[in-house]
Formats: structure tokens, sequence, C-alpha cells
């Protein structure tokens, strides 16, 4: 059976390993030089980047977030889908083997060479990424870089990359198995992919690690401030280099959560355009002076593998729950 | 002799439409089986069952003294050649071969060999570019080389040409000759079935109409011609297919297990496509208000 499956998978396979092996190429080519930048320039590396590595950054982001989605999409989905739509299934089935060993074995190799391309995938760029990922954490200041704890990094660094690929290969599978049809199901499955992706970091993840606490004074000159929706909420820009804030509240002078005062608005308010620098920094003067801070919660540089680990045994969790979804619908549902 | 197929009230709906209801069967051993009735009748979603294909919504199938599909050795015993003969597209003749080889227990490697190169077929060509008829043949082939009890092939000529047809149906029945299989197959074209088979089942509107050896159904059903007369008033053992009557003359085709001696009568004999269409023809609620299935005992 594993004959089989390798036979009908191996040019996909070809031609995903040769795309892996040549854009890890082109790291190993310009990763030395960045290495060595930051022996020298350290935290200020930042700023030092030419502008062709820092497509190279760009570029590798874009590539590891991508990879899960393209294997979902382009393994998974059309994996049974077509064997469905073309009627090759009653060919396979009817063989010596029973479907559920046939189900087992393109999900392993399946599966087992998704998570392999992904997770070189992930080495490549995390270990060419890891000069600026160390710059970040160390206090370059920049709003060029991610921190690698940052939603946009974060799945495309370490071990996550891998339990993602996983995932969407048998979501791909799973909707393939049911839709039947294969560019349906190929939509489908990067359109779920995409929502898991979105919602996981916003609803999820914050609470797949212990969080710290930092609360910070309101004054000017302090740690940056920006407000949002009309002056109705503060926002501080705490200076933990590396970290992921994850939510933000104002307290009253006795330290409870409570909405941003009105009179802080009107404070601000303005004949028209945008109020001056000086009436800015008198009105977060005045709040502070009635005794209101900013309470930030977030992610500190530390969590990252607690957090790595913890995302990657949640998407392990669901590409199970997912197969054997997928051997149930097979032997039941299929009939 | 034992049964090589056996259906107790065999039934399978999707969602609201019944496919196949209240089917019984008991097809013996060493038969070729053919299954006609027109299209849509229900003949594909019994050789999937019986192929396990589908699993039943009421009722049991037995298939070589097992339920179909449930494991290895079950599934050595039955061969399915689906209908429109589906093959991997990219695989090349000789891959589809090695599938066979490394996919069941029981496979003939140099009987499926043989028959390729006989068919003239180059093993490296891919199974995308054959015609039609040679995926049928290709098909064919990987259900006799697993060598199973029972070979089952839904509607195997429906898209070859008159010539391919006939080539492909010789071919089957020298492989049946040679290996001993039983065969069940479909088709909506009676006469596939009268050359190439000894026993029919004619399943019409999701129901078996008849079932039994072609020989014992040809000789128990009459074409009977005379005046004109109700059918109601004929003889205990005589049941009436179909009747037609004119003004004067009266035409009906009757089942029956002795000869009919009544003088006023003309008999003339049937041919398997006379009584297949009489059945097919036949408006199926009388069936479900008597009985549903027509067993012709030997």
């Amino acid at each position: 059976m594993i004959w089989l499956t390798w036979r009908q998978f191996r040019t996909q396979a070809a031609v995903a390993f040769a795309a892996v092996a040549a854009f890890a190429a082109a790291l190993a080519v310009t990763g030395p030089q960045l290495a060595d930048l930051y022996r020298t320039a350290g935290s200020s590396l930042v700023d030092q980047v030419s502008s062709s590595d820092q497509s190279v950054y760009y570029a590798g982001l874009l590539i590891t977030l991508a990879a899960p989605a393209v294997i979902g999409m382009f393994w998974g989905a059309p994996l049974i889908s077509r064997e469905l739509e073309t009627g090759t299934h009653y060919l396979a089935w009817n063989q010596g083997v029973t479907r559920t060993r046939w189900l087992a074995s393109k999900l392993g190799l399946g599966a087992a060479a998704a998570m392999t391309v992904a997770g070189l995938t992930s080495l490549a760029v995390s270990w060419w990424s890891s000069p600026i990922d160390q710059a970040v954490n160390g206090g370059g200041a920049t709003d060029t870089y991610f921190p690698r704890l940052d939603p946009v990094a974060f799945a495309a660094r370490g071990v996550v990359p891998m339990a993602h690929a996983a995932f969407a290969f048998v979501l791909g599978v799973a909707l393939g198995l049911v839709i039947r049809r294969t560019l349906p199901a190929m939509a489908t499955t990067l359109v779920v992919y995409a929502a898991v992706q979105i919602s996981v970091p916003l609803w999820l993840r914050p609470h797949l690690a212990a969080t710290d606490r930092t609360t910070v004074p309101i004054e000017p000159g302090g740690a940056p401030i920006s407000i949002q929706e009309g002056a109705q909420q503060i926002v501080t820009h705490p200076d933990v280099p590396g970290a992921w804030v994850t939510s933000q509240q104002t307290l009253n002078a006795a330290g409870q959560p409570v909405p941003v005062p009105s009179s802080f608005a009107d404070c601000l308010r303005t004949e028209s355009g945008p109020p001056t620098l000086q009436q800015f920094d008198r009105c977060l003067a005045d709040l502070g002076a009635l005794g209101y801070q900013q309470q930030v919660t977030y992610h500190p540089a530390s969590n990252f593998w607690a957090l790595q680990w913890a995302e990657t045994g949640l998407h392990l969790g669901l590409a199970l729950a997912l197969t054997g979804f997928c051997a149930w619908w097979i032997r039941r549902r299929l009939t | 002799m034992s049964a090589v197929l056996r259906a107790q009230a065999l039934g399978k709906r999707y969602k609201q439409r019944w496919a196949l209801q209240n089917c019984d069967l008991d097809v013996p051993a060493g038969r070729v089986v053919g299954l006609v009735g027109p299209n849509g009748a229900g003949k594909s979603t019994l050789l999937n069952l019986a192929s396990g294909m589908l699993t039943p919504t009421t009722g049991t199938i037995e298939v070589c003294g097992g339920r179909p599909a449930t494991g290895p050795a079950q599934l050595a015993k039955v061969g399915f050649v689906a209908q429109d003969t589906p093959t991997y597209a990219a695989l090349s003749i000789a891959d589809h071969l090695r599938m066979g080889a490394r996919l069941n227990l029981s496979w003939d490697n140099a009987l499926a060999r043989e028959r390729i190169r006989r068919l003239g077929l180059n093993f490296k060509q891919r199974a995308g570019r054959l015609s039609g008829g040679q995926r049928a043949q290709l098909a064919l082939t990987l259900g006799i080389a697993k060598r199973p009890e029972l070979l089952i092939l839904d509607e195997p000529v429906a898209a070859l040409d008159p010539l391919a047809r006939r080539e492909f149906m010789q071919d089957l029945m020298e492989a049946v000759a040679e290996h001993e299989l039983s065969v069940v197959l479909s088709s909506h074209l009676v006469s596939d079935v009268e050359r190439a088979c000894d026993y029919v089942i004619v399943l019409v509107d999701s129901r078996v109409q008849v079932a039994g050896d072609i020989d014992d159904l040809v000789a128990c059903h009459h074409r009977l011609t005379g005046p004109r007369r109700d059918p109601d008033t004929l003889p205990a053992g005589q049941h009436v297919i179909t009747a037609s009557h004119t003004d004067r003359q009266t035409t009906l085709l009757v089942r029956t297990d002795t000869a009919v001696h009544d003088r006023s009568w003309t008999v003339s004999p049937l041919g398997l496509e006379d009584i297949v269409l009489a059945y097919m023809a036949r408006p199926t609620d009388a069936v479900r208000d008597t009985r549903p299935a027509l067993e012709v005992l030997r």
C-alpha cells in the first residue's frame, strides 16, 4: 500500500522538496553575512540590514506562513477528492487492502511529508532570521521587523509550522472527503485554514502560557502613548523588548479597571484639526495627576518556546481529531 | 450448491429515494449471472452493495459466505470492475500490475502479464492514454489476476463500440471458463446477457422482478394467442406477466411450470429478450401488491 501511495505522491513530493532546497540554498548564501553583522553591530543591526536582506526576511516570513496553506490545498484537498471524482477509489478499495489501511497509509505518508517540508522551511528561515530576531529581542528599536512572538512572525519560526502543516494537510483531506470535489475542497481548505490562523492568535494563543503584567504611569515623556477610538482607549508601548502585548486596561487611582474618563476626550477637543503636541502632553499629565494608570498584559520574549510547544500540541491534537473523523467518515458515511 | 450471492430483504436508500428495495436473491456459485434492467433501476446499487462499496440500509447481503469488504480475506474473494472501468490515468499499465501485486494476497502476475501481452498493449503506456476498450481490458485484467471466487462487473461494455463489446465479452467468457469464476455482470442490453450468461436477474424500478436460470425461464414462459378472453379465467398455475387485447384476440405472456393444454390457445415459445422486456414493461405496482420477487425454481 505504501508503494501505491508513494507512486501517486512522488511527483508532488519532488516538486515541494526541490522548492525547499532551492530556497534553503538562497538562505545559506546570504545567512552568514547577516550573522557576522550581528556579531559586530549587536542590536543596532536592525538599522544596518541591507535592502536585499530585508526582502529575504519578508520572503522567508511569507513562504513559511504560506507553506501549510499550500500543502493543505494542493496535497491534502485533492488526496481523496480526486479519487472520488475520477472513480479510482472503486479500483483502490477492491484490491486486497481495507479502506481504513488505504486511508492510514495515505494520511501517514502525506502528513509526514508535509511536516518535513514545513519543518525544513521553518528551520532554514528561523536560522537565517535569528540575528534579526535576537537584535529585536535585545532591544533594537524597530518598526520594520517583528518580534518572533508577534503573531506575524510566530507561525514562521520554530516547530509551529510543522504542526500547522500537519493540521492543514489533514484538514484538506477531511474536507476533500466530505465535499468529494477537488476544486471546492481546495477553496474551502484555504478559507477554513485562514480562519483558524486568524482566530488562534486572536482568542486562543494568548491563553496558552502565563502572561506577565506591568502597570505603566500615564505621563508625558514616559512610555510612548497613543489613543484610539476618539480618545476612548489608551494604548501604551512599554519598553519590553520582544514582548507580545495581548491586552491593555486603564486603571483608576484605586487600581480598578475603568474606561478612560470623558474629561480626557474633552481636554483633547479642538476647534479643528488634531490636538497639538503640547495639548496632548498637558491632557496626559492631567490624567496622570488624577491617578490613572495603564495596565499592560503581555507575553515576555521568554515565553516563546512555551507558546511554541503549546501551539504545536494544539494543532497536532486538531490534526489527530480530524484523522479520526476521516477514518469514521470513510467507513460509515462514504457507503 | 453453495450460494455465491445471497440477499435478504436488502434495501438501499439515498436520502429520500430508495435505489433498491426488498431484494431477495440466492445466486448459486459457478454461474455467469446477467443483471438486466433499465437505466436507474438499481443495478449499480446492487453490485456496489455486493462489492462492499455501499452498505445496506435494510436487510443483509452475503457474498462468498461473508459480509462484503469486511477484511482482506473477504476482499480477496471478490473482484470488482466498476462502472466506466476506472483506472489511474497517470499510472502505466506496468504500474497497475505492480499495484495489483502489492495490494493483493493472491496475485497471479504471470496471468496478468500474459493477458496484457495477448491484448497487444504496451506495459509502459499510461492508462490515461488507453482507448475505452483497452482500459476496460486493463480493469478486467486487474479483476481476474487477483484470482477471486466471484467477479463483479458493472456495465463493463456500456461505453464500448459493438466490436470492442463483442471482443470484451468473448475474452471475459474465456477467462471464466479457464479460471472457473462465478460472474455477476450488469447490462442494460439483453443481447449482452443472452450471449454470455446462464442466469439472469431482472431489476426494474429498484425491485427484483424475476431471477433464475435462463434455460428454465425460457422453458416456463409462453406466449398464448387466442380469442378474446379475460385473463382471470386462466388455470391457477398460470401467471400472467403481460396481457394485450384487440377486439377479437387476446395475447398473453404467462409463466407456468406445467404445459398449457387449453386447445383454444396458440402457444408459442419466447426468447430471453421477450421475457425480460415483458417484465420491464409490466406496471411495477402490480408486483408491489402481490409478491416482491418471482423466483424460478429448478
